[in-house]
This record gives C-alpha cells, structure tokens and sequence, in this order.
C-alpha cells in the first residue's frame, strides 16, 4: 500500500484509510472536482485537523469518511472494513447544531442511545446524563433547543455524538458559528474529552489557530481540484493554550502555506 | 383574562351594531333578524334537541371524513416528497384537484353514491385528501436536511427514520397543512349538505337549507353561528394544543416578554 506522508507511519492500527478517493460535483452550470486522488491514514486515537480554503474538499472528505456521500473512485476503510454507508462508528458533529427542535436536551443525546439495542432502558439515562455532565450542561436537561446558547448547543451536539461510544468522531467546522471567548473554552472541552476518551477525531476547520490547537496532524488541503498539499506534525505537549506562543510559531508556519494555496486557485 | 374581557366587549359591541341596524328599520324584520330572535331560535332548537341532533350528525361524517383524508394523504404526500415519479403523477393529480372546489363533486357523488352517507364522505375525503398531500409533502421537502444526516449517521434508517424524523420534523407543516384540510373539509360537508338531502341523517347543513326554504332568517343566522362556533372550539381543542407545543419546541411565535 502506498504510504504518500513522511511521519508517524508507526505501529498503532490504522483506524480510518481513505484511497485514492475522487469525486465530482456536476450540476447543470458547472462541473466541481470536489476530490482529486486523495488518500490519507488516520491511526487509532490519532486528532487529526483537515484545513484548507473554501472549495477545497475537506467537508466532502469528512462526508465521505462518514459515508454519507459515496466517492467516485477509491474508497475508504475503516477498522479494515469497506464504508458503505453512515454507521454509528462514526459519528458526526455539524458545523450549525443539527439538534432535533421537537426533542429536549435530554431527549437529543437520547436519540442515539436509543437505536442501540445492546442497552438497557436505564444504562441509556444513564449514559446520556454522564455526557450532559461531561459537557457541563446537567441542569439544562430538560431545556428546550431554542433557549440554549450557539456554545450550548454545540456542547449538547457533542454530548450527542460521544454519547452512542463511536469509535470515531467526525467534526464539520462545529465551532465556526461561535464568538471566540466560548470557542476558547469548547478548545479546553474537547481536548479534555479527547484525553480522557481516547477517541479517534477527525475535524475539519479553515481556523489554523484552531487546528494547531488541537490536532496531532494537520492535513492542509487546496481547491479546484481538491487535493492533500501538505501534512504537517504538531509535537506540542497538551493541553494546549491556543494564545501560547510555540502554539503561534506553528500556526504562522501552516498559515504561509495556507496562503500559498489560495493565491494559486486564484491565478490559475 | 385581559384578553378575554376585551374580546366579550369585540362581540358585545358587534352585537350593539346589530340591534342598531335593526331598531334603525332601514331593513325588512324578515330579512335581518334582531339578535334578540336569533338568540330564541337557538335556545329553542338547543332545548327541543334539534341542534344538537344535527350537530352531532354533521361532526360525525365530518371526523371520520377527515381522519380517511388525513390518513389517505398523509402517506401519499410522503411518498410525492420522495420520489420523483409520484411527484410527477400523484403531485401534479393533487394539485390539480386540490385547485377544484369541492362542491364540484357533488353531482358526481350523487350520482356514484346516490342520497347515502357514502355521498357525504367522499366529498368530505376529496375535499380533505387533496390538500393534506400537498401540505404533508411541502412539510417533508422543507426540513432542513441536516436533521436525516445527523439522524443517518446515529444509525436511524427506514421507517425509524421516517417516523421519528422526517414526521417530526415537518410537524410545523404538517400542523398547518392539518389545519387546512380541516377548513376545506368543513367547507365541503357544508356544501354537500346544503345541495344534498339524505335521510340518513339531518346536520346543520340542511337547517341552513330548510331556514332559506322557509324564508326563517332567524334560523339562518343562528345556524351560520353555531357553525362559526364550532369552528373556533375546534380550532382550540383540536389544533391549539399542538401549535402550543411547537411553540414551545420550536421558540416561534414569542411576542410576550
């Protein structure tokens, strides 16, 4: 198999592989080479940021890993097993809450648990109150969706995500609609969880703080077509403070490269 | 209670009108009717049972009616929503018949069905069963389709899908669309009523018939208004009760703070 990156080829399993993955968007004005012979190895536990402008295919790529959107060519596995359609393996966080109005808090981070069969009426209440705890939301249980911040909302889609115990979590931009100050504190959040969860997480953003931040690798893609350009390793110790100045040395790095990216698509 | 005192005055005020424009005797006794005369002819009809007999007649063939078209439609409008072929058949049917009045199907319902209750029902049905397809399949196509990703990647597929997603989350549509096959329901009884006489059974319809036959506006009127009330208490029981919730649910509709 075909290894295209430099570092960590080690020997923890590979959770995720995506191959030679292309796909196209067609519609009756234009034609989009959304992904363009992409592969890339997520191994097990590994964080794992996707970056890149708009156009780049990195929310295509999540949809694809999540298989939501089947690919052209190429395919992915995951855990050695061929992706053929959405599972609860791997679950996914949206950019804008995708919370359900006519369910409560509660009611939200249930839904999951509900579709496991495995679970008993009460080990499902009590999964669902541990991760409203994790996420700092125990009191808004019983709070309708309407009445809970963008931040809440985002930490009550997280708890809904974890809640089912996939193996992998896939993340569209989830905090790209929020105001920096609870943006800081879900960073915390999410690496805490992250450390003490061990799961796989694989998040797509266009913030480089934010991706330096929190991934072990950042995956920097460019547009039309979209394509991996360059893989980056972030061997800072965590919890990270996304103001630190190593963490800043790091971003300007990826964030000249990022640049670079953009100015091509243009004059191209 | 606020609310409701300075609604009593609305009325009381309209009603002050009324007993105005007559007391005035610009216009014939016969042809408008003191407030006063009405409200004898109701309380009469009330008390000798008639009312209430032909309320109850008319509220049947109108529930079952409705409930067939709601749960013939509703169905049906899932299906338009979803798949391309049953939009461009069963959608285009649906919109079609939706834009004909349903009085329109009486000469057909008699002559199907003759003077039976079946003749009611059908024309309560097609009035109803139009407009619920096309309510039901506007409610599913405008659901945000961020909800049946996230609902697909918990692992919800098929019929837990449907029921515990796209059927919520297109209640706001729905709850509307009910609304609206109820009002074109009641117009069509309405009408069957009026055109149609049966002897299986006597709704409020042919009181209006029989109140213009017999030249007895007070019967008229007071019918019209028994019909006006039993609209608004079905609005209130059958239907405020689930606005309420997606009030709630949703956070729409916040105009007190």
């Amino acid at each position: 198999m075909e290894v295209s990156r430099p570092a960590s080829v080690t020997a923890v399993p590979a959770k995720l592989i995506v191959e030679n993955v292309s796909k196209r968007f067609a519609s009756s004005r234009a034609a989009v080479q959304a992904l363009d012979n992409v592969s890339l190895t997520v191994t097990e536990g590994e964080f794992v940021c996707l970056i890149g402008p708009s156009g780049c295919g990195k929310s295509t790529l999540l949809d694809i890993m999540a298989g939501l959107t089947m690919p052209d060519t190429g395919r992915v596995l995951a855990d050695g097993k061929l992706v053929q359609g959405p599972g609860r393996q791997r679950l996914v966080m949206f950019q804008e809450s995708a919370l359900f109005p006519w369910l409560d808090v509660f009611g939200n981070v249930m839904f999951g648990l509900k579709l496991r069969p495995d679970l008993t009426r009460t080990e499902r209440r009590d999964i669902a109150d541990h991760f409203l705890k994790l996420v700092g939301l125990e009191k808004f249980k019983h709070s309708h969706v309407h009445e809970l911040s963008g931040g809440m909302k985002q930490r009550v889609a997280l708890a809904r995500a974890l809640a089912p115990d996939p193996q992998v979590l896939l993340m569209d931009e989830p905090f790209a609609a929020l105001d920096a100050l609870t943006r800081d504190q879900l960073y915390d959040d999410i690496q805490r969880i992250w450390m003490e969860s061990r799961k796989t997480i694989v998040f797509v953003t266009h913030n480089v703080r934010e991706a330096v931040c929190l991934g072990d690798r950042i995956v920097l893609m460019s547009p039309s077509p979209g394509r991996i350009r360059q893989i980056f390793d972030i061997p800072l110790p965590r919890p990270r403070d996304i103001n630190s100045p190593e963490l800043a040395g790091h971003a300007s790095k990826i964030a000249t490269a990022l640049k670079g990216t953009v100015t091509e698509a243009f004059s191209e | 209670m606020r609310r409701f005192a300075s609604a009593l005055l609305f009325f009381a005020v309209l009603v002050g009108l009324w007993e105005l424009a007559v007391r005035s005797g610009r216009w014939s006794v016969v042809l408008l009717p003191s407030p006063i005369f009405v409200a004898e002819f109701i309380w009469g009809a009330l008390l000798d049972g008639t009312l209430l007999e032909s309320t109850w007649v008319t509220l049947k063939r109108l529930l079952i009616g409705y409930a067939a078209g709601v749960l013939i439609g509703m169905p049906l409008g899932l299906l338009t929503s979803t798949s391309q072929v049953f939009e461009d058949t069963l959608g285009s049917l649906a919109l079609g018949f939706q834009t004909l009045p349903s009085v329109c199907w009486i000469p057909l319902a008699l002559v199907w069905f003759g003077q039976t209750e079946g003749a009611m029902l059908f024309v309560v049905i097609m009035g109803t069963v139009w407009s619920v397809i096309i309510a039901t399949d506007h409610g599913a196509r405008n659901i945000p389709p961020i909800y049946a990703r996230a609902a697909r990647t918990m692992g919800s597929e098929g019929f837990h899908k449907w029921t515990r997603v796209i059927l919520p989350a297109s209640l706001p549509f729905l709850v509307s669309g009910m609304k609206q096959g109820w009002a074109f329901a009641w117009r069509s009884l309405m009408a069957a009523e009026i055109y149609v006489t049966i002897l299986t059974g006597f709704g409020l319809g042919h009181l209006l018939h029989y109140g213009r036959e017999l030249n007895a506006m007070d019967q008229v009127i007071g019918i019209m208004i028994v019909i006006v009330v039993i609209g608004l208490l079905v609005d209130r029981l059958l239907f405020s009760p689930w606005e309420r919730f997606l009030h709630r649910r949703w956070g729409t509709n916040v105009k007190e703070a």
